[in-house]
């Protein structure tokens, strides 16, 4: 086992709605109890449709928001009880990639000053020092020393992706939090970033947790795998463990839905019926029993907690065994 | 003959050609895959059969033939009369291309009204009648539904019903599913599918998803920055590409690059409008690129039903022919 360097517990984030004056607030809960432990050097991928909470989480991990409860520990420090100094310090640690590079990066600003712009808030690096730093780390990244000097709208996705790389680098983080770095890029370029993302992986040991709904990405680049449905954990293993042998229902499902080229590839289509149900009126027991071709009455009734089969995998669903 | 022809078809903005002499055709009963990376002219290609090019673009044509009628030399009343009726299209987003002022119900009869006409009583039922077709629960309720109040999946299903209501023979479909989740875009391309079966519509499938076209298209057109550099038989080309473009584009796959290695990537980007190499496209890019793909542009090759525009095409191998 490695070296842990990110340690969730319980993580839940619950929104408040207000439905109108006079009905009580409803509450959203986005992110309801997360676990998981993330190893040096290591990619956990967390994977599910849109409105499962996968980019809330993301947006936890990194402390743009603060979880409603639960704990996340970085190595021995608990990030979410330390002061707002100490935070600040290991927020430095822990950088997030967005999905758009053409939202993330301000159109205002050279590709110097935005790659500069950690350094100026985080330390206390002279003028030089900072520019020679967003240099090295051009280099690294694939982008020429000319580029200093331009706005990101003279670049093509795939090369600003490459900019928000080397901006979440420019601190020196050990975790980058990567949410669906390159589902706005096509296949050539893709391939291109994710080569970058694992060559940086490799040069500086980062531990990723990679966001993402395209499975096949993520069986290439991961070595861990959650799969979220509305909010929790359904299953969670091993890439191989959950790619080669899925346990969970929508897993399965999910992995049958993405198209394959090669048609040996091909599994039987398991049809899902209806989409992801509103997670302000989540269904009673297990949340995906309305979509499920094995439930049961214990699946409408009761929730099934995420229990751990004999190799390991972590699965949420009654009608498992082993 | 063939339901839709077009011969050296091209679309001009001033002085950039985005679509670049291109000719195939659709025959009725068959799925034709467009594939190509962002910026290759699929789309812009569509857009010009639908008519839907604005000034300052110019559509130039040898041929433009719709069932045997000239497309290019009829009036634009005419026109109308066929686009929207017997051919029609599905865009990209599901979410901007309805409108959100009106209701779906409105929506549906407003494409039922220009080409059918009818009494409203009639059109209301041939509304309903359309949603319950592309699997919308309660579809009397959901009439009166606005864009807003649907997921994008249901608008999608949506939008396939005005696309469908005057029961076209043609069906262009521009991304279906690229914004939508894979167990929805599952539902979606069964849904595209069964309905192009059942009414032996010709379905031209624009996407860049390579897998899903490997799935379902018949023949396959692979573009690369407005000119088709290869077509024939979807399983053909897939398993053995004959242009280098699409050998690149298949390797850049997760899914072709077994075990955690690196993926093949296509160094650099689709050329714009201002760094068009001379020669052959793709021959700054090109690994097998001689100093005659450099200066010459190549001449699609080979039988019609599998064409190539290469100087020196793939074998079976997947090396160059010298």
């Amino acid at each position: 086992m490695k070296q842990t360097i990110l340690d969730a517990r319980n993580l839940k984030q619950h929104y408040q709605v207000k439905q109108g004056l006079f009905k009580p607030d409803a509450h959203v809960k986005a992110v309801d109890g997360v676990s998981f432990s993330l190893g040096k050097g290591e990619t956990l991928a967390v994977v599910g449709e849109s409105g499962c909470g996968k980019s809330t989480l993301g947006r936890m991990l990194t402390m743009i928001e603060t979880p409603t409860s639960g704990e996340l520990k970085y190595g021995d420090e608990d990030l979410l009880s330390l002061s707002k100094q100490a935070q600040a310090r290991l927020r430095q640690k822990i950088q997030i990639i967005f999905q758009n590079p053409y939202g993330s990066l301000n159109p205002r600003k050279k590709i110097g000053a935005i790659l500069e712009e950690p350094l100026v808030i985080n330390t206390k690096l002279s003028a030089g020092e900072r520019k020679a730093k967003a240099f090295a780390m051009m280099a690294k990244v694939g982008l020429k020393p000319e580029h200093y000097e331009r706005y990101p709208h003279m670049f093509s996705g795939g090369q600003r992706q490459r900019i928000a790389i080397a901006r979440g680098l420019m601190l020196d983080p050990d975790i980058i939090v990567a949410d669906e770095p390159v589902s706005a890029l096509d296949v050539s370029v893709q391939a291109q970033v994710l080569n970058l993302m694992m060559d940086l992986q490799q040069e500086f040991g980062l531990s990723y947790v990679f966001i993402s709904h395209d499975l096949s990405v993520v069986e290439h680049i991961a070595d861990q795998v959650m799969v979220m449905y509305l909010g929790k954990v359904v299953e969670h293993g091993s890439c191989a463990q959950v790619f080669e042998q899925p346990k969970h229902p929508y897993t399965q499902a999910l992995l049958s839905s993405t198209p394959q080229l090669a048609a040996e590839k091909r599994r039987q289509r398991i049809k899902l019926q209806g989409e992801l149900p509103s997670p302000l009126n989540p269904p009673s027991g297990c949340a995906f029993h309305g979509r499920c071709q094995y439930a049961e009455d214990q699946c409408r009734s009761q929730m099934p907690s995420l229990r751990s089969l004999a190799d390991g995998h972590l699965i949420a669903c009654h009608l498992v065994n082993q | 003959m063939s339901l839709l022809t077009l011969d050296k078809l091209s679309v001009t903005f001033g002085n950039f050609r985005a679509v670049d002499q291109i000719s195939y055709s659709v025959e009725a009963g068959e799925v034709l895959g467009i594939v190509g990376e962002s910026g290759s002219g699929k789309s812009v290609s569509s857009l010009s059969v639908m008519g839907l090019i604005d000034h300052p673009g110019k559509v130039k044509a040898a041929q433009l033939t719709f069932m045997g009628q000239d497309l290019l030399a009829m009036g634009e009343k005419q026109r109308r009369k066929i686009t929207g009726s017997d051919i029609a299209m599905i865009f990209q987003d599901p979410m901007t291309s309805l409108n959100p002022c009106y209701t779906v119900g409105y929506q549906i009869i407003e494409a039922l009204k220009t080409h059918q006409g009818g009494n409203k009583k009639q059109l209301q039922q041939r509304a309903i009648e359309l949603l319950t077709l592309v699997g919308i629960p309660a579809p009397e309720t959901r009439m009166s539904a606005y864009p807003h109040q649907l997921s994008g999946g249901m608008s999608q299903r949506v939008m396939i019903a005005i696309a469908i209501a005057c029961n076209p023979k043609l069906l262009i479909a521009d991304e279906p599913t690229t914004a939508l989740d894979v167990t929805i875009q599952a539902q979606i391309i069964d849904l595209l599918i069964n309905l192009q079966q059942q009414k032996q519509m010709g379905l031209v499938l624009i996407t860049h998803d390579l897998a899903l076209v490997a799935e379902v298209a018949h023949r396959v057109i692979v573009m690369y920055a407005g000119q088709i550099v290869e077509s024939g038989p979807a399983a053909e080309v897939f398993s053995t590409p004959k242009h280098p473009y699409t050998q690149a584009l298949l390797a850049s796959l997760p899914e072709s690059a077994a075990g955690k290695s690196r993926l093949m990537a296509l160094p650099g980007v689709v050329p714009g409008q201002f760094d068009r190499p001379s020669g052959c496209l793709l021959s700054p890019r090109c690994p097998y690129a001689t100093e005659r793909c450099h200066e010459e542009v190549p001449p699609a090759q080979g039988p019609l039903t599998r064409q190539v525009k290469c100087h020196t095409p793939l074998d079976m191998n997947g090396s160059p022919i010298k």
